[in-house]
């Protein structure tokens, strides 16, 4: 069995400390928001957790794209990986918003354009999963997974598109969640630090661990060799 | 058979050199190289795949005939469940909403038997041993879906205009329905050729269907509204516009990524 990579080992360190010091920074070095108070401070992970869900089922997509040229397994492990991590991420998002939007927006929920589309991707990723559980051949869960990462991921924008064109065109909904409109402030420098560290640290994270859910995948796939090679005789 | 002949008399006519160049495949893929007539035979396999599962239909009926019934059923689920006054019944939004909510629902039992029954009998296997482009298979099997969704549509439109007295006669909404059931069936006949090999297969397609096609059931449902409402044109277009683009794109994918699916 091959040895952990003393490079992701390094990376493990860095991760811990970097998520650390963005959350002394949101605490401590980010000043408070005047309107809104300190929970505006769940913006700068919110945000982050967001850019790693948009970045992971890119990644997923485009994984899916490359394997199905190439028919080479590691483009499938990098594939469900990031689909995996993007779920947590994606789901972090939800669900900070959620709390940003009770005090701000009083209500737990909206139907904004970025609401719906946030929640329709996990709903699309669930479903992905599910596609890849229910197959059992290895290669056919491979090319099924690649092309449903890549319709599920086109059609993320054009749900956005269509939510937000739906809401514009109703009247009654414009001025209250109207993205920006409420709860809209504007970044002091140290916020905006703020913000660009937690989205670093947050990108760190998922490189580590997209690494370390690939190494997991390979060594699935190697027990899962050996099984073979135990039971073949 | 007939068809065999004819390729061979073709590739016989088209001379000597094409015909050296595909001796030494098998008879049946003999076919001369030039583009017009391997239109031709694209087109004679996705007529043949179409009528194929026409055939089956009428001979059957069993697909058309539970997906109207099932479409029947919601519009009456529908009556009680919302439970409406006259006037909001038959109000464009709600007129719009369920009518696109039955076809959904029926389309996908449609698009699962369809697949299905490719899948149960062993057809999809000869499907794809036939000397036919894959593609050929996506667009045939693409065609016959969308062949019975407009079917049950073209049912379901005059039966809702009776069963909630409101007039659907609109030219605009029939162009909707079009546009709306082309993007369904092009990502669903894609979507529930995975799903039939799959282990937990009917109960699947629904799952993977509805997040991706949300676009089209969100244009589809303002356009219509809009039509039946007699909006200006300036407001539906964006709503048409939508569609067409996702028709567009979502065939495009289809197409490409289909040989992938159907692989063995």
């Amino acid at each position: 069995m091959e040895k952990k990579p003393r490079l992701l080992t390094i990376l493990d360190v860095v991760s811990v400390v970097i998520l650390g010091l963005a959350t002394l920074m949101v605490f401590f070095y980010a000043p408070m928001e005047a309107v809104m108070g300190n929970v505006q401070r769940v913006f700068y992970f919110h945000v982050a957790a967001g850019w790693v869900g948009m970045l992971s089922f890119m990644t997923a997509a485009v994984a899916g794209i490359v394997y199905l040229r190439t028919a080479k397994r590691s483009w499938d492990i990098i594939g469900v990986s990031s689909v995996e991590i993007g779920m947590v991420f994606a789901l972090i998002n939800v669900i900070t918003g959620s709390i940003w939007a009770r005090p701000i927006w009083n209500t737990w929920w909206t139907w904004d354009p970025r609401l719906t589309t946030a929640t329709i991707m996990l709903l699309i990723y669930a479903a992905y999963l599910m596609l890849r559980a229910g197959i059992d051949d290895p290669n056919r869960r491979a090319r099924f997974g690649a092309v449903y990462a890549i319709i599920g991921f086109v059609s993320v924008p054009l749900t956005f598109f269509s939510a937000r064109l739906f809401r514009t065109i109703h009247p009654i909904v414009i001025g209250t969640n109207q993205p920006g409109s409420a709860g809209a402030f504007d970044m002091t420098p140290l916020m905006l630090q703020t913000f660009l560290f937690s989205l670093l640290a947050f990108t760190v994270i998922f490189i580590d661990l997209l690494w370390h859910r690939i190494r997991m995948g390979q060594l699935a796939d190697t027990v899962e060799q050996l099984k073979m090679k135990a039971s073949g005789g | 058979m007939c068809r065999q002949q004819t390729s061979r008399r073709q590739a016989r006519e088209s001379g000597m050199n094409t015909h050296k160049k595909t001796s030494d495949r098998p008879p049946s893929f003999a076919r001369p190289v030039g583009t017009v007539i391997l239109k031709g035979q694209f087109l004679r396999s996705l007529w043949a795949i179409v009528w194929k599962d026409l055939a089956a239909e009428i001979r059957s009926r069993e697909l058309l005939s539970s997906m109207l019934i099932f479409a029947l059923l919601v519009v009456i689920i529908f009556n009680f469940a919302l439970d409406l006054d006259p006037k909001t019944r038959t109000s464009p939004n709600v007129t719009a909403g369920v009518l696109w909510v039955t076809f959904t629902f029926a389309g996908t039992l449609g698009l699962n038997r369809s697949m299905a029954q490719e899948k149960d009998r062993g057809c999809l296997d000869g499907l794809l041993l036939a000397p036919v482009d894959r593609s050929a298979i996506y667009f045939g099997k693409l065609i016959g879906n969308l062949v019975f969704m407009l079917v049950i549509e073209t049912i379901m439109i005059p039966v809702y205009s009776i069963l909630y007295n409101v007039n659907l006669f609109n030219p605009g909404l029939i162009l909707v329905v079009l546009l709306g059931s082309i993007g369904y069936v092009a990502v669903g006949t894609l979507l529930s050729s995975m799903a039939v090999q799959t282990r937990t297969r009917d109960v699947l397609l629904p799952l993977l269907l509805f997040p991706v096609v949300l676009p089209v059931i969100i244009g589809a449902v303002k356009a219509s509204s809009a039509f039946l409402q007699g909006l200006e044109m300036s407001e539906i277009w964006p709503w048409l516009n939508l569609l067409i683009v996702y028709d567009v794109i979502f065939t495009a994918i289809a197409f490409m990524t289909f040989d992938y699916v159907v692989e063995e």
